[in-house]
C-alpha cells in the first residue's frame, strides 16, 4: 500500500549523514589510507585528519583537543566512561550512584559493576523526569567514587539542572560523568561550565557516521582501558583509528557548532507546532518530560487507552515512521524504565510515542502526522477494552 | 524485512468481528497492562454452536490480529470445537507469529477459552474439553508477560 506521503520522524534513531559529511570522509574510505601511528607519509596524512577531529569535536563541548578520546559509539563512551573511571578508583570507595532514567549502556554498565562488587544507587525522578540535586547530595556517601547523571534523556527529552547536580558531587570530592549523547550538537554544552569530569557523545545523533563516539575526559583523570592493546588514543582506547568515522564526527561537530542556533530555532517552532496539534486535537494524551526544559527537535507522549506497537504499524501504513517506549516494541517486552521511573503508570506508558525531527522535517510533514494521527488513535481506541471501560464509568 | 506475516498484516490492518456483544452469554478478560496485551472475548451460543464471537482489544499488532484470527476460527463452531483451539493452531493460522511475541500476544484462544467456562458456569453445564482446559486457563494471568 503507498501512503500519499512519506515522513521520517524518527532522527533520534538514525539519521541520514550531512552531504558535508559524507565529502569529508570519502577521500579517507579511498585515497587518503595510511595507519596513523605510521611514520611516512601516509601516516602524516591520517594523523592530522584525526588531530583536526579531535579539535572539531573539543570545540563542540568547550574542552581541549588532548581531552577527547574516540570510540565506537555512546555505548562504548558510556561503558569506557563507568568501567574505567570505577575501577581506576576503586581503592578509594565502592560506592557509585547513577539516575534512575539513564541509558542501558550506563544502567546495564552500573549493574555489571555491582555484581562485579560495586555497590549501586538509582537516584529517583520526578515527574518531569528531573533529577532533585539535592538528592544527590543526600545519596551521597563517604565511599562514593563515581556518580553518572545523564545531560539529557532520549526518551522523554528532559534537559537534567546539570551544573547544579555536578556542583553537589564535586564539592564532596567525587568524579562526575555525564551521557550526552543525546544532547551534543543540539543544545550548547560546556564541560567547563557545567563541572563534569567526563562527557560521552556519539556522532550519529548529530548527522555524523553510526560507529563513530568520544569520550572527554578531564586532563590528570585516571581512566582504567576496557580493552589492552596498542597506544592509541594515549593507550586508553587501544585499536586502529577508524579514521573516516573520526573525520566524519568531527565534520559533524564542527557543522553542528556552526548551525546550532539556527537548527534549534527551526526544529523547536516545527516541534511547537506538533505538541500543540497532538494535545488539542487528541484527547487524554499527555507529552512526557519537561515542557520547556527539552530537546528542541524532540516530542514524547502518551496516549491512553491504547498501545504504542499498533500506533506505530498504523503510522507506519501512512508513511510515518516514529518510535515507542511501550514493553510491545521492545525486545524485552518490558515498559520504558524512563517511564515508569517518572512514576507513569504500565498501562500509560504502553501508550508511549516518540517523534525525533530532523533538518529535513517541515511544516507540512508535522501537518501531515496532525492530520493522520487522531484517526488512528481512535481506531484503536474504538477497540479496545480499556476505552469501552472507561466510557461506560463516565457515562454511567 | 517486515516483522510480521502478511496474515498478521491483513488481520492487525482489518480486524474482523471487532466489539461488545451487549447481550453475550459468556464474557472472556484476559491479560494485564504490564504485559501489554489485554484481551476480551463476547460469545453468543445457540444450539450449543458459537453464533456469534465479538472481542475488544488493548495490545499491539500481534494481539489484534491474533483476536481477529480466533474470532473467525470460532464462529460457527460448537463450543467442544472452539475449546481445541489453542495458541499454535492460531499461530499456524496466521502463518507465524515472531518468537517474542508467541507467549505475551497470543492470548485470544485462552480468552475465548475463559467466555466459554462462563457460559458453562452460568448455565451450570459441563462441556467436554473444558476441564481440561482448566489450569492452561487459570492462574497464568497476573505477571506472567
Amino acid at each position: 500500500m503507498e501512503a500519499e506521503r512519506k515522513v521520517y520522524l524518527d532522527y533520534t534513531a538514525a539519521a541520514p549523514l550531512l552531504p558535508e559529511v559524507v565529502d569529508a570522509m570519502l577521500p579517507y574510505l579511498r585515497e587518503i589510507y595510511g595507519n596513523p601511528q605510521s611514520i611516512h607519509a601516509w601516516g602524516d596524512q591520517t594523523r592530522e585528519a584525526i588531530e583536526g577531529a579531535r579539535e572539531q569535536v573539543a570545540n563542540l563541548i568547550g574542552g581541549s583537543p588532548d581531552e577527547i578520546i574516540f570510540t565506537s559509539s555512546g555505548s562504548e563512551s558510556n561503558n569506557l566512561a563507568l568501567k574505567g573511571l570505577a575501577q581506576a578508583q576503586s581503592s578509594k570507595g565502592k560506592h557509585i550512584i547513577v539516575s534512575a532514567i539513564e541509558h542501558f549502556s550506563v544502567l546495564n554498565t552500573a549493574r555489571t559493576l555491582e555484581k562485579a562488587g560495586f555497590e549501586l544507587t538509582l537516584l529517583p525522578v520526578d515527574n518531569y523526569g528531573l533529577v532533585d540535586p539535592v538528592e544527590v547530595a543526600r545519596q551521597i556517601r563517604k565511599d562514593t567514587i563515581l556518580v553518572s547523571v545523564m545531560h539529557t534523556n532520549g526518551e522523554v527529552g528532559t534537559i537534567q539542572p546539570l551544573a547544579e547536580i555536578a556542583k553537589k558531587v564535586k564539592e564532596a570530592g567525587i568524579v562526575f560523568h555525564t551521557d550526552a549523547v543525546a544532547s551534543a550538537g543540539h543544545v550548547p554544552i560546556d564541560v567547563k561550565g557545567l563541572g563534569v569530569d567526563a562527557l560521552s557523545l556519539a556522532g550519529n545523533q548529530f548527522y555524523g557516521p553510526t560507529g563513530s563516539g568520544a569520550l572527554w575526559i578531564r586532563t590528570g583523570l585516571r581512566l582504567i582501558p576496557l580493552m589492552d592493546g596498542g597506544i592509541q588514543e594515549g593507550g586508553r582506547r587501544p585499536g586502529t583509528e577508524d579514521v573516516p568515522a573520526i573525520v566524519g564526527i568531527g565534520k559533524a561537530a564542527e557543522l553542528a557548532k556552526r548551525d546550532m542556533d539556527s537548527r534549534s530555532q527551526k526544529l523547536s517552532r516545527i516541534r511547537d507546532r506538533l505538541v500543540n496539534g497532538v494535545l488539542t486535537n487528541i484527547d487524554h494524551a499527555t507529552l512526557t518530560g519537561h515542557p520547556t526544559k527539552r530537546l528542541p527537535h524532540h516530542a514524547s507522549f502518551c496516549i491512553e487507552f491504547i498501545e504504542g506497537e499498533a500506533m506505530l504499524m498504523l503510522l507506519n501504513s501512512q508513511g510515518i515512521a516514529v518510535s515507542s517506549g511501550s514493553a510491545c516494541t521492545s525486545r524485552a517486552l518490558k515498559a520504558s524504565h524512563v517511564l515508569i521511573a517518572m512514576g507513569i503508570s504500565h498501562e500509560i506508558a504502553q501508550g508511549s510515542l516518540l517523534f525525533g525531527l530532523g533538518l529535513d522535517t517541515s511544516e507540512d510533514d508535522i501537518n501531515y502526522v496532525l492530520e493522520k494521527l487522531p484517526h488512528i488513535v481512535d481506531r484503536l481506541r474504538q477497540m479496545s477494552p480499556l476505552y469501552a471501560k472507561f466510557m461506560k464509568q463516565r457515562g454511567g | 524485512m517486515p516483522i510480521y506475516s502478511e496474515k498478521v498484516m491483513d488481520h492487525f490492518m482489518k480486524p474482523r468481528n471487532v466489539g461488545e456483544i451487549k447481550d453475550a452469554d459468556g464474557i472472556g478478560e484476559v491479560g494485564n497492562p504490564v504485559c501489554g496485551d489485554m484481551m476480551t472475548f463476547y460469545i453468543k451460543v445457540k444450539d450449543n454452536h458459537l453464533e456469534d464471537v465479538k472481542y475488544q482489544t488493548f495490545g499491539c499488532g500481534a494481539a489484534i490480529a491474533v483476536s481477529s484470527m480466533v474470532s473467525e476460527m470460532a464462529k460457527g463452531k460448537t463450543l467442544e470445537e472452539a475449546l481445541t483451539i489453542t495458541p499454535a493452531s492460531v499461530a499456524t493460522e496466521l502463518e507465524g507469529l515472531p518468537k517474542q511475541k508467541f507467549h505475551c500476544s497470543n492470548l485470544g484462544a485462552q480468552a475465548l477459552h475463559k467466555a466459554i467456562r462462563d457460559y458453562a458456569t452460568k448455565k451450570g453445564i459441563k462441556i467436554q474439553g473444558l476441564e481440561e482446559k482448566g489450569e492452561e486457563d487459570e492462574g497464568k494471568e497476573e505477571n506472567v508477560c
